[in-house]
């Protein structure tokens, strides 16, 4: 849910990054809150247990520039991926403009990928969305490590629609903007259809 | 997604400021802000240079959340407010309207009953007013003013590419 306000010429965009617990969702906001001009950037905020496991989320507030005459400012949450914390992640999907699913590569989670992509169908069913409808990216990461599944099986079983999908290694920032950039922008044309 | 929305009009926000201006000065608070349950701000008042808002609004919102979902589990429908004290500053976070978070920082100056009598009255303000900027939304969008349309109605890829070229 954007909020617009014309008052003060600003809109404000909220997308999650979604995934198994350790794909590297935290590590995407990491690198985009080390890439990015400090003008530009919030503080990150990381809700973590001591051993840095996400525990409620974490957040970047990300002002892009002016689109229009409008200060076009994106919110990026991130979820705890941990099965346990369901409750948690459905309450930070909550006025969602647009979701990110981190997938990680590595073959041991290919069944924790498919459950968490499972889980956010319905998760978001459960606040009235719909994953057909939602601007939605598909990220492919951790593209390095040696165990990585290839990528046409990987999209044979995560793929929910025709989403763009990129290929990433989050750590050293493959992949990193290219997603944001991709999302960032469904949102906006969605915006635009309004 | 769309008509839930919220859309803020310049009238309606400078009658919102009106009221938490008054709030802070009533209730004799450091801050008052808004933040809508999504995390983002409305409208601040008071000593906010100091203070990153962003962050406050998104983890208030959070908070809120968290104590929305404790409240269910319990059968509560929801906690309407909360309040944490420091040994300074405190923090009184009231629900409005069962859409709006309202968020006042006071410290010794002033007093939890104090906050919470003012608080109340306010609230029942900012409320109407939020019914009517909803209202105004569902009839403009209904009429098909176009004053509604999105700044982004005509957006390109170049816009789009330009925004991260900065």
């Amino acid at each position: 849910m954007s909020f617009i306000n014309y008052a003060s010429r600003e809109i404000n965009c909220k997308i999650v990054y979604y995934g198994p617990g350790l794909c590297g969702k935290t590590t995407n906001l990491q690198y985009i809150y080390e890439k990015t001009n400090p003008t530009a950037k919030g503080k990150l905020i990381s809700l973590a247990t001591e051993t840095d496991r996400t525990l409620f989320f974490d957040f970047l507030p990300l002002d892009l520039g002016t689109i229009r005459g409008f200060k076009t400012r994106f919110h990026l949450y991130t979820v705890p991926g941990q099965v346990f914390y369901d409750a948690s992640r459905k309450l930070i999907l909550k006025g969602v403009d647009g979701v990110v699913f981190v997938a990680d590569s590595q073959e041991a989670r290919t069944d924790a990928n498919i459950e968490s992509v499972q889980n956010l169908e319905s998760n978001l069913r459960d606040h009235g969305y719909d994953l057909r409808a939602i601007p939605y990216v598909l990220q492919l990461n951790k593209r390095d490590l040696p165990t990585a599944v290839p990528i046409e099986e990987m999209l044979g079983v995560l793929r929910y629609k025709d989403e763009p999908y990129f290929e990433a290694v989050a750590v050293k920032g493959i992949g990193v903007f290219d997603t944001l950039k991709a999302c960032a922008k469904q949102v906006l044309i969605e915006l635009s259809r309004k | 997604m769309g008509a839930s929305d919220l859309i803020m009009y310049e009238e309606e926000f400078q009658k919102i400021k009106e009221v938490i201006s008054k709030l802070r000065v009533d209730a004799n608070a450091n801050v008052v802000f808004l933040v809508d349950k999504n995390g983002q701000q409305i409208a601040a008042t008071g000593d906010i240079e100091k203070l990153d808002t962003t962050s406050l609004a998104s983890l208030t919102a959070g908070n809120v959340a968290a104590t929305d979902g404790l409240a269910k589990l319990i059968g509560e429908r929801e906690f309407s407010v909360l309040f944490h004290e420091g040994e300074k500053d405190n923090i009184h976070i009231s629900i409005v309207g069962g859409k709006v978070i309202l968020v006042v920082i006071f410290d010794e100056r002033s007093s939890l009953g104090l906050v919470r009598l003012r608080v109340k009255r306010s609230s029942e303000e900012l409320n109407r007013l939020f019914q009517q900027i909803m209202d105004k939304t569902e009839r403009e969008r209904a009429a098909g003013v176009a004053s509604l349309e999105s700044p982004f109605a005509e957006i390109t890829d170049d816009d789009i590419d330009a925004l991260f070229n900065e």
